[in-house]
């Protein structure tokens, strides 16, 4: 009991910057908690971001890290697999940083199935640069750049994932803590392209424009949102109305991109 | 027997005072003191560390 988190994150690096009852801070704590139970070794861990505040996450990890461009986690993060193909490689970042601007790097890694994993923190906004919308933000919902409301309709990230290839797929919520550092281990020990969506809270810029009276309210929010997929088959379509699945959404066993190049090469060199 | 009791540490310097360990904890054990969190009914705990888990700043440790 008492889980000692000190040993994963840099000396001296808390309290980190994050907002009062921001998210991030709760994914973090489930990420440290999966990398624990498997036992990774710091050395051959890479922690890859792009830009946002869920992006300054490697910044507090010792492990490798690597804080590159704003969108282009995956790109960076692909490098590093090809050339050291022992390494643990974990992508990090905002619905901004992936399927915005990243969208595109996104997508074409679900479809090659490159064996790393993807943790995607869904706070629905550009939390950092002041609230702009995203790709994630709901119909309706005002952000500094909708101030009469979204008139475009979401994307179901996990839905993206399985569409482009993804071999793993799972979501969960920070509001449900405890379900974060399973559902990121499995990922992990998944070999091909998985993808963690955590929904989360961005109080600052998210929930006060959209009249969320605090913090606990945008938890509660998750809370009530999130229905586990082994239960939604049990329940009646009008039950699942607004609902969220959480949990394992998708698996399947697919060739994975390294080790199909490889061949490749050895292939070509055989022939001559 | 006298029952041994959680030992709950609520570091004052990371806590930011979002509420959340409050509100969220079953047996209500927990309560804000000004801007930080605070032991009120250590009694009351019963371990289920999910004001651990959902601390979004690190500032809660439940042992014992
Ligand atoms: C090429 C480029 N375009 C735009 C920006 C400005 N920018 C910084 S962070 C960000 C969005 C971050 O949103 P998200 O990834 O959802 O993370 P959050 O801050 O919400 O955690 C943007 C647009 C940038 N840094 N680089
Ligand atoms: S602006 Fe939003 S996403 Fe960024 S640290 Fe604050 S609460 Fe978190
Ligand atoms: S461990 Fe559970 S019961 Fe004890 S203070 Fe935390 S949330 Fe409350
Ligand atoms: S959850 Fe953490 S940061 Fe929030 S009030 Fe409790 S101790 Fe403070």
């Amino acid at each position: 009991m008492g889980f000692d988190y000190d040993k994963y994150i840099r000396p001296g690096k808390l309290p980190h910057i994050w907002c009062p009852g921001c998210g991030h801070g709760i994914v973090m704590k489930g990420l440290i908690r999966a990398i624990d139970a498997l036992e990774l070794d710091k050395n051959k861990t890479a922690i890859v971001s792009g830009i946002g505040c869920a992006s300054r996450l490697p910044g507090y990890m010792d492990f490798c890290t690597l804080h590159t461009t704003h969108g282009r986690a995956v790109a960076f993060a692909t490098g590093i697999k090809m050339a050291r193909p022992e390494m643990n490689v974990i992508c990090v970042g905002g619905d901004g940083d992936g399927v915005a601007i990243g969208g595109n790097h996104f997508i074409h890694a679900c479809r090659r199935n490159i064996d790393m994993t993807y943790l995607i923190m869904n706070n629905n906004i550009y939390g950092m640069t002041g609230g702009q919308f995203s790709p994630t933000t709901p119909y309706g919902a005002k952000a500094s750049t909708t101030p009469y409301g979204n008139p475009d309709p979401p994307f179901d990230i996990a839905k993206l994932a399985i569409g482009a290839g993804a071999t793993f797929v799972a979501r969960g919520t920070a509001f449900h803590a405890a379900q974060i550092d399973k559902l990121l281990a499995e990922a992990m020990r998944h070999k091909g392209f998985s993808v963690v969506e955590i929904l989360d809270s961005c109080p600052t810029t998210y929930g006060r424009r959209n009249r969320f009276k605090s913090v606990v309210e945008m938890m509660n929010q998750l809370k009530d949102m999130a229905v586990p997929v082994t239960a939604a088959d049990k329940m009646p379509a009008e039950q699942l109305r607004g609902k969220v699945l959480t949990g394992i959404l998708y698996k399947e066993s697919k060739p994975e991109y390294v080790e199909e190049y490889r061949k490749l090469v050895e292939r070509v060199r055989a022939e001559g | 027997m006298e029952k041994k009791l959680p030992k709950i540490e609520i570091n004052e310097k990371y806590c930011k005072g979002c509420h959340i360990c409050v509100e969220f904890c079953p047996t209500r054990v927990l309560e804000m003191r000004g801007f930080t969190a605070a032991v009120k009914n250590l009694e009351a705990c019963i371990a289920c560390m999910q004001c651990e888990l959902r601390c979004p700043d690190f500032a809660v440790t439940v042992t014992g």
